[in-house]
Parts: C-alpha cells; sequence; structure tokens
C-alpha cells in the first residue's frame, strides 16, 4: 500500500554518493548498496508498509556511529536507526533518499555488576538474553514486551516498551539509568548516570520513548531487580466484560498491585484455546488473569484477598494454577492470544490504545458497533491492570479494500481511545502507523511543541524524518478528509 | 466520584491568568520567578526576576482510587493531596518531602524531591503521568495523560520534573498513585557504613519487602513495608531491633527535621551509585536510598566533592547553604549543556522562566 509520507524538502541524494562516503567509514561488506541486498531491511514487525532504503549501514564500533552520523549531516541524508525490526508502529520504516543504521552488530553485554544490579548493555542485546545472563544472580530485567525473545534493548528504549507486568514493575523508562547517545552530529553524551538520578534535566526520559527522533542509542544501562520468590496465578470467568472490568478495579482498591493483571474477550478466548489448549473456559465473555508476586507469605495474603474480591464481583469460576506448569498454561494462552489470532483469520491488525479502566464497557460497546459496522471480526486482548487494550482486527489483506477497511475501523477505535481520555499508544509507538491519529490527541500548538523539541536535538530533522510527530501540513490533510466530532482540528491552517 | 474530591480546602482555576501573565512578559521580555509557596526558595540558584505566584491555582480535578490516578492544580497543598489518598488507602508512593507545611504539589514536582522509598518504589518522575503546562510563549499545552501506559509524543511532562520552573508553568499534573502498606515495621542494626552499605545492597538483591533505609550515627534502619505475613516473615529473616515510633523516624529524616541537618554550613547531596564504599570526604555522611543518597556536611571545595561523586557514577549538589550565585549542581559536560541550552529555548524562547536557577545560561 502506498505509504503516508509527507513531502521531503530533501533532495534526493544518489546511492552511489553516500555508498562511496560510508565505504571511506565502514569496510566494504558493511554498506548494502543495491536492491537486493537491503530488501531484507524494507519494514519493520509492521509489515503493511514497506520501502527500500536507499543505503544499509552495518557499523560495528561507536565511533563508526559517530562518523555516519556526521556523514549524513554534511550530505543532508536522513538517518533512520533500526534494531531487530520488531517495532509494530513502523519506526524502523526506512526511506527511500535515507540511510538505514542496523544495530544488530552490537550485541555485547558489556558489564554485569552484581553489587549495584545494574548491566551495561549494547544496544542491540536481546531483551530475553539480558535476563538469561544475570539469572545465576537471582536477577532480571523487569520489562518483558511480548516480543522480548527477538527485540532489542535499544529499540525497547526508543519505544518505551513495556510488557505484562509493568502495572507493578513499570517501563522501559523506569527501568534505566544510564544512555550513551549519539547525536546528528557524530557526538558522544552520556544521558543519567549509575546512580537513582542524574544532574539537569530528565533527558533520560525525554530520550525514551523517542522513537529514535533525537539521538542514536549505542549503549544503555538497565536496573536488575531480585526475582521474586514465588508466582501464583488466579484465573476467573465472568459472563459479562464489564463484570471483569469492575472487579479487575476492585482487586486494586483492595490495595494489590498484582504482578500480572490481563484480561481477554471471548473471541480472544476461544482463538488462543483452539491454538494452544490452556484449560480456557471459552463459554465465559470474559476471563481475569491475575498473578502475584513476592515472598511465599506476602502472595498467599494476597491471593486469599483477590479469590475473595472474584467471588464478590461475580465471577462464574475461579481456578488457582495447582502448581507452575499450570501457571504457565494459563499464561500460555494470553501469550499466544496474537498468533491464535492470526490462525483464524488471514491478517490482523493490532491495535494499542489505552484508556481510563472504568471506561471499558463503553469502549468495548463502540467496539462492537464498529466491527458490525464494518463487518470485520474484532478480538479484544487487554492489560487490564494499566488500561492498555489490543483489539486485534481481523481482516484478509487479499480482499480489495479489506486493509484499507482495517486501517480506518482501526483508525476510528484510536480516536475513541483519545475521547473517552487515553492514548493512540500505550506501548508500540506512534511511527508511520499513527501518525494521523496524533492530529486528534495534539492540537497545532502542542505539535508546534513537539518539533521545537526535536529542533534542540536535530535541526536539520535528519534523524527518523516524518514519523512519530505529523508536521501541520499533514494534519491539515488528514482533517481535510476526517472531520473529527463534526469540526475541523485545525480550523486556522491554510489548506494546500 | 464527587466524594473522592472533598480533601481540597480551596478550588480555583487560575489558568487562563497565569497563561495571559506568561503573554505579558514575553512580550516585555521580563524574567519571572516562579513560586508556589516558595517553601524550597533555599534550593537551586538564585534568581531576580517578577514573581509568578502559581499558588492560586488550586483543587484536585480528578480522583480515581481504582485507576490510581490523581490530577490536581500544581497549587494544591502537598498536605491536602496526602490527605485525601489516605482517606482512600492510598499514597504517594515516592513519599515527597514538603520542606514546609504550605508546600505545593507544582513546586514538590518542579524539584523533583522524593523520600525514603525512592529506590524502592520510584521517582517523583517515575509517577507523573501528564501534565499541563504554559510554555515561554504563553500557550497552554497537554501532555501526557491520565494513563499508566502512554507512548504518543515525546514525553515531556517527565521533563519537566526536576526542571526547576526553567520549561514551563505547571498547572496541572496527573500522577500514578499507589496503595498504602497494609503493615510496616522498622528494624535497627548497629553496623559501621562500610558495613551498612553492603548489607543494604545484599539485601536490594534479594526479593525482601524493604521500602526504605537509612545509616546514621553507625546505626542502620530498614523499613518493611507490605502484607502483614510478608513483613513478619521478613523480620524473621533480618533479625535486628524493632523500633517504636518508627514513623516519626522517617518523617524527620524526609523533612530534614533529624538532627544530623540541624546545621547551618553546607549541605552537599551526593548521588552515587549505591554500593559505592563511604567517600572519602571530610564532614559527617548520612546514608539514604540503599546507599544510592549521601547527604554530606562539608566544608570541602565543591571540585574535589564533585570529583569524588562522578567516580562513583553519580553527582554532588550543594542542596542547602553555600554560595547560591555560584554553581549549585553539578556541571554538565559541553555537549550536554549545549542540549540543555537547546532545549531551554525550544520550551521558553524569551528565557524569561526562572533563569539562572539551575544553571548560568539555562
Amino acid at each position: 500500500m502506498a505509504t503516508p509520507a509527507d513531502d521531503l524538502s530533501t533532495p534526493a541524494p544518489s546511492r552511489d554518493m553516500v555508498a562511496v562516503a560510508l565505504r571511506r567509514i565502514l569496510p566494504d561488506e558493511s554498506v548494502l548498496a543495491d536492491d537486493e541486498s537491503v530488501r531484507p531491511y524494507e519494514c519493520d514487525g509492521l509489515s503493511a508498509y514497506r520501502r527500500l532504503p536507499l543505503i544499509v549501514a552495518l557499523p560495528n564500533t561507536v565511533e563508526q556511529v559517530c562518523e555516519i552520523a556526521r556523514c549524513c549531516r554534511d550530505l543532508k541524508v536522513p538517518l533512520v536507526a533500526r534494531g531487530a525490526g520488531t517495532g509494530l508502529s513502523g519506526g524502523a520504516l526506512p526511506l527511500e533518499n535515507g540511510v538505514l543504521l542496523s544495530l544488530t552488530k552490537f550485541t555485547r553485554i558489556l558489564d554485569i555488576d552484581p553489587a549495584n544490579r545494574t548491566a551495561r548493555l549494547q544496544p542491540g542485546v536481546r531483551n530475553l538474553a539480558i535476563s538469561e545472563a544475570v539469572s545465576h544472580l537471582d536477577l532480571y530485567y523487569a520489562p518483558d514486551p511480548s516480543s522480548q525473545i527477538a527485540c532489542t534493548i535499544g529499540g525497547n528504549v526508543a519505544e518505551n516498551s513495556g510488557g505484562l507486568h509493568c502495572l507493578k514493575y513499570g517501563l522501559t523508562v523506569h527501568n534505566i539509568l544510564e544512555l550513551k547517545v549519539v547525536t546528528i552530529d557524530g557526538e558522544l553524551v552520556t544521558i543519567g548516570g549509575q546512580a537513582l538520578d542524574a544532574a539537569g534535566y530528565d533527558l533520560l526520559a525525554l530520550m525514551t520513548g523517542s522513537e529514535g527522533l533525537l539521538g542514536i542509542i549505542v549503549e544503555v544501562t538497565v536496573k536488575l531487580l531480585p526475582k521474586p520468590e514465588c508466582a501464583k496465578v488466579i484465573m476467573a470467568s465472568f459472563d459479562d466484560v464489564e463484570k471483569a472490568a469492575d472487579a479487575v478495579g476492585n482487586i486494586i482498591a483492595r490495595g494489590i498491585i498484582p504482578g500480572g493483571l490481563e484480561m481477554m474477550d471471548n473471541k480472544a478466548i476461544r482463538a488462543a484455546e483452539d491454538y494452544v489448549h490452556a484449560g480456557y473456559d471459552t463459554e465465559a465473555a470474559a476471563i481475569v488473569l491475575c498473578e502475584l508476586d513476592g515472598t511465599p507469605e506476602e502472595v498467599d495474603d494476597d491471593i486469599r484477598r483477590v479469590e475473595e474480591v472474584l467471588q464478590r464481583g461475580g465471577c462464574t469460576d475461579l481456578q488457582l494454577a495447582r502448581d507452575e506448569a499450570q501457571r504457565m498454561a494459563f499464561w500460555s494462552g494470553r501469550k499466544a492470544a496474537f498468533p491464535a489470532v492470526g490462525r483464524i483469520s488471514p491478517d490482523y491488525y493490532c491495535m494499542d490504545g489505552t484508556i481510563p479502566r472504568k471506561r471499558l464497557g463503553t469502549v468495548l460497546n463502540r467496539i462492537d458497533a464498529l466491527s458490525e459496522e464494518s463487518g470485520l471480526r474484532i478480538a479484544n486482548v487487554f492489560h487490564a491492570g494499566d488500561g492498555n487494550l489490543h483489539p486485534l482486527i481481523l481482516y484478509d489483506g487479499n480482499k480489495p479494500g479489506e486493509l484499507e477497511l482495517a486501517e480506518e475501523v482501526g483508525g476510528k477505535i484510536l480516536e475513541l481511545c483519545v475521547e473517552v481520555g487515553g492514548t493512540i499508544t500505550g506501548e508500540h509507538g506512534v511511527g508511520i502507523e499513527k501518525i494521523n491519529q496524533m492530529c486528534v490527541q495534539f492540537n497545532a500548538q502542542e505539535l508546534t511543541q513537539f518539533h521545537a523539541v526535536k529542533e534542540a536535538f536535530d535541526p536539520g530533522r535528519l534523524l527518523n524524518p516524518d514519523k512519530a510527530v505529523p508536521t501541520l501540513h499533514r494534519c491539515a490533510e488528514f482533517g481535510a478528509m476526517h472531520v473529527h466530532k463534526g469540526n475541523s482540528k485545525f480550523p486556522n491552517i491554510e489548506r494546500f | 466520584m464527587a466524594e473522592h474530591l472533598q480533601a481540597g480546602s480551596t478550588d480555583h482555576d487560575a489558568a487562563a491568568e497565569l497563561a495571559a501573565a506568561v503573554s505579558e512578559t514575553v512580550a516585555a521580555r521580563r524574567p519571572l520567578r516562579l513560586i508556589g509557596r516558595d517553601t524550597k526558595a533555599f534550593y537551586g540558584r538564585h534568581v531576580e526576576g517578577q514573581v509568578l505566584d502559581c499558588a492560586c491555582h488550586t483543587g484536585v480535578v480528578n480522583y480515581e482510587p481504582t485507576e490510581l490516578v490523581l490530577t490536581a492544580r500544581a497549587g494544591t497543598p502537598l498536605r491536602d493531596i496526602e490527605r485525601l489518598l489516605a482517606d482512600n488507602g492510598q499514597a504517594l508512593a515516592f513519599e515527597p518531602p514538603a520542606f514546609g507545611d504550605t508546600a505545593t504539589l507544582g513546586g514538590t514536582i518542579a524539584c523533583g524531591f522524593s523520600g525514603p522509598r525512592r529506590p524502592y518504589a520510584g521517582a517523583a518522575r517515575d509517577f507523573v503521568l501528564g501534565a499541563r503546562i504554559v510554555n515561554g510563549r504563553g500557550e497552554v499545552l497537554s501532555f501526557g495523560g491520565q494513563v499508566m501506559k502512554n507512548v504518543a509524543g515525546y514525553d515531556l511532562s517527565r521533563l519537566m520534573v526536576g526542571a526547576l520552573g526553567g520549561l514551563g508553568v505547571l498547572l496541572d499534573i496527573s500522577l500514578k498513585v499507589l496503595p498504602r502498606p497494609l503493615c510496616e515495621h522498622t528494624v535497627m542494626f548497629p553496623l559501621t557504613q562500610h558495613e551498612a552499605i553492603a548489607r543494604m545492597n545484599e539485601w536490594a538483591g534479594r526479593p525482601l519487602p524493604v521500602s526504605a533505609t537509612c545509616c546514621t550515627d553507625d546505626r542502620l534502619y530498614v523499613r518493611l513495608s507490605g502484607s502483614e505475613n510478608g513483613v513478619r516473615a521478613a523480620l524473621r529473616d533480618l533479625g535486628g531491633e524493632v523500633v517504636s515510633d518508627a514513623s516519626e523516624f522517617w518523617r524527620t529524616l524526609r523533612e530534614h527535621q533529624h538532627p544530623f541537618f540541624q546545621h547551618a554550613g553546607p549541605l552537599w547531596r551526593v548521588s552515587v551509585a549505591q554500593a559505592t564504599p563511604p567517600l572519602a570526604l571530610p564532614g559527617d555522611c548520612l546514608i539514604e536510598w540503599g546507599g544510592g543518597l549521601r547527604w554530606l556536611k562539608s566544608d570541602a571545595a565543591a571540585a574535589v566533592i564533585r570529583a569524588a561523586a562522578a567516580a562513583a557514577g553519580g553527582h554532588a549538589t550543594l542542596f542547602r547553604g553555600g554560595d547560591r550565585g555560584g554553581e549549585v549542581f553539578h556541571p554538565l559536560s559541553p555537549a550536554l549543556f549545549a542540549l540543555h541550552r537547546n532545549l531551554k529555548r525550544a520550551l521558553d524562547p524569551e528565557g524569561i522562566f526562572n533563569p539562572g536557577r539551575m544553571y548560568d545560561g539555562v
């Protein structure tokens, strides 16, 4: 499909010219400059958007990254950094006139400090590899995005990745201490530090989730946590989605912060059960999975209280996983929910809104209506503890117009999330995918402020341009074809 | 929801007035000194400027205990917010010090202060979900939101935390709140600082319900928080002497009313990697945050203290006393300073908000 790119003011430099410049920095084999070699980089985890980069650069030293940045700045060539390419919002989608900077060669764990419980990592270290490397110390790295087997820590920082346990243990931004970042001027800047805070503005927070628009992350120090001694999971069935959502609220109202608190609707339950036979109640309108972790004494206290809340909340069935095998089985269905849905539909489109939990009933009803209206089935998987909703829109990309329809329905769902006081993206990032919905979430002055922040780091707008923050021109065009609540979002902007 | 909103004594939305005041000042290019109740006037560098009183913008805008989210106007007294949360069995888990009875939420967030629970629960910035601000163009802007997970746009709300008002006037702040622990006990161990640092870090590597640590006068205080049985089990595991009236101990520590802080000379806040052994610096030292925070009463030269902090992966702040016209905060590398200057210009082009409170030129 056509990528919704803005007009680029930069004139396209020739592939040969850029290749020659980069080969002064990198060995020949680390500069890919023909269509066939760059094709594997044409998309990230959002495969509906594809574009061949001008060049792919594969550095393996920080000094090379600095030189590449300077080279791109001098040639005015855009630069898109990429980790494992598992992102779901097209943040690493290449530019035809730009260099794709792959950081996959930076796979070393530089240091593990058991006394301070930190690890210093190159950006290409895989998320799960961190926990594996410190497991013998009974430590782990808490954020666990579902792609953790493949995704890398550099990408996690760029996207501020979450996971199943972030209500209790936080997102990436809560679990890192220090970054080394290469600026577009090729300078290596240390942000944060080895202490719990650092002097100056909180650039660590600003850099986290900035989707590669402010700098290139070349080193990350993460915090490590002690592995919980004990974890138990309860599964409860409900005959009504709103009852399930209320029960989740009541668990929290009782003063309990579970390690994981997930909810699935009937379509997602059936798909998951067919796929992994987790023992889910396929008659339930919704199931809630609640994991308590901590010391055995704490977990026992909390389990009792959670059981009471769920029963009082009208659950139709309640099961405490009797052992580790059953605990893993209960989670297997939730963790396999996306591929499970992939089995019942040729394609699916995964949304990522966050809403105040109390609005879940309204939102699910409206999603049902959108599903009926469009004829597309929608399954819902919900990080219930933190309000992050993943509607999965089922479609068939081979049927003409269905992808576009799925995208349109997805866009409406995101706008619904904003309308009820939530956000268009909880953890997948804006990238290229949700760039139009940014015009709904933020007004022209706010977007202008974002652009000013980018200019503070990257005045030439060369780092991952046209992602994450839309131009006002783009919003004006989007507004013209898409009038929100009867009002254009940017009434004062000239239309082109 | 309405029943949750009654603890605030006054309720006044002054956003439009504050934005108008900023717009006027931008036109005149006059510097502003932003204050709430000015309880933290001691902190940061000296600022010359016309006072912009933000304490008139008060009231809890939204509080949903089951959503774990509270939104309040920046001038709301911190004490009112804490009382409201306590009435609902919740709290600000970063245990902010108030440093004065009238302290406001805005001042607390602008200073980015966190209390004893910080290493175990997170800092002020970790709990900020969203902020509405007035930027240096007099525009009212909203960033972040009222939900736990939100990666739309740059995280400008967290950027405001600890920025000392230099990047914008805080209007409304949304915070993640947490349940109060059901049970809390504090135990004491007679240990040298060297031993205490090793012990705190050893325990931090184990899944124990530790929620605060402090070492002073060769005594290590450890607070345990959680469920009744969880805390009891940890007490059996750790041993030590149970401290009565411990909440008063942690309160005086947090508010710097503990005898250690009764001191007229310069007080340094040295933030280092937690397992760093005692710093070889002259003067008295009190240790918090599992070893990560060292309060130091010392007349040693700033350069000496800063070199020791930097060698331990951290930084040193002249927290109270000393020369408030000099470098109060740890100097930044030239590249980092340039980014600070650019960022300041991006949010406050005329440089009117608290100029120089953090660094000269920012």
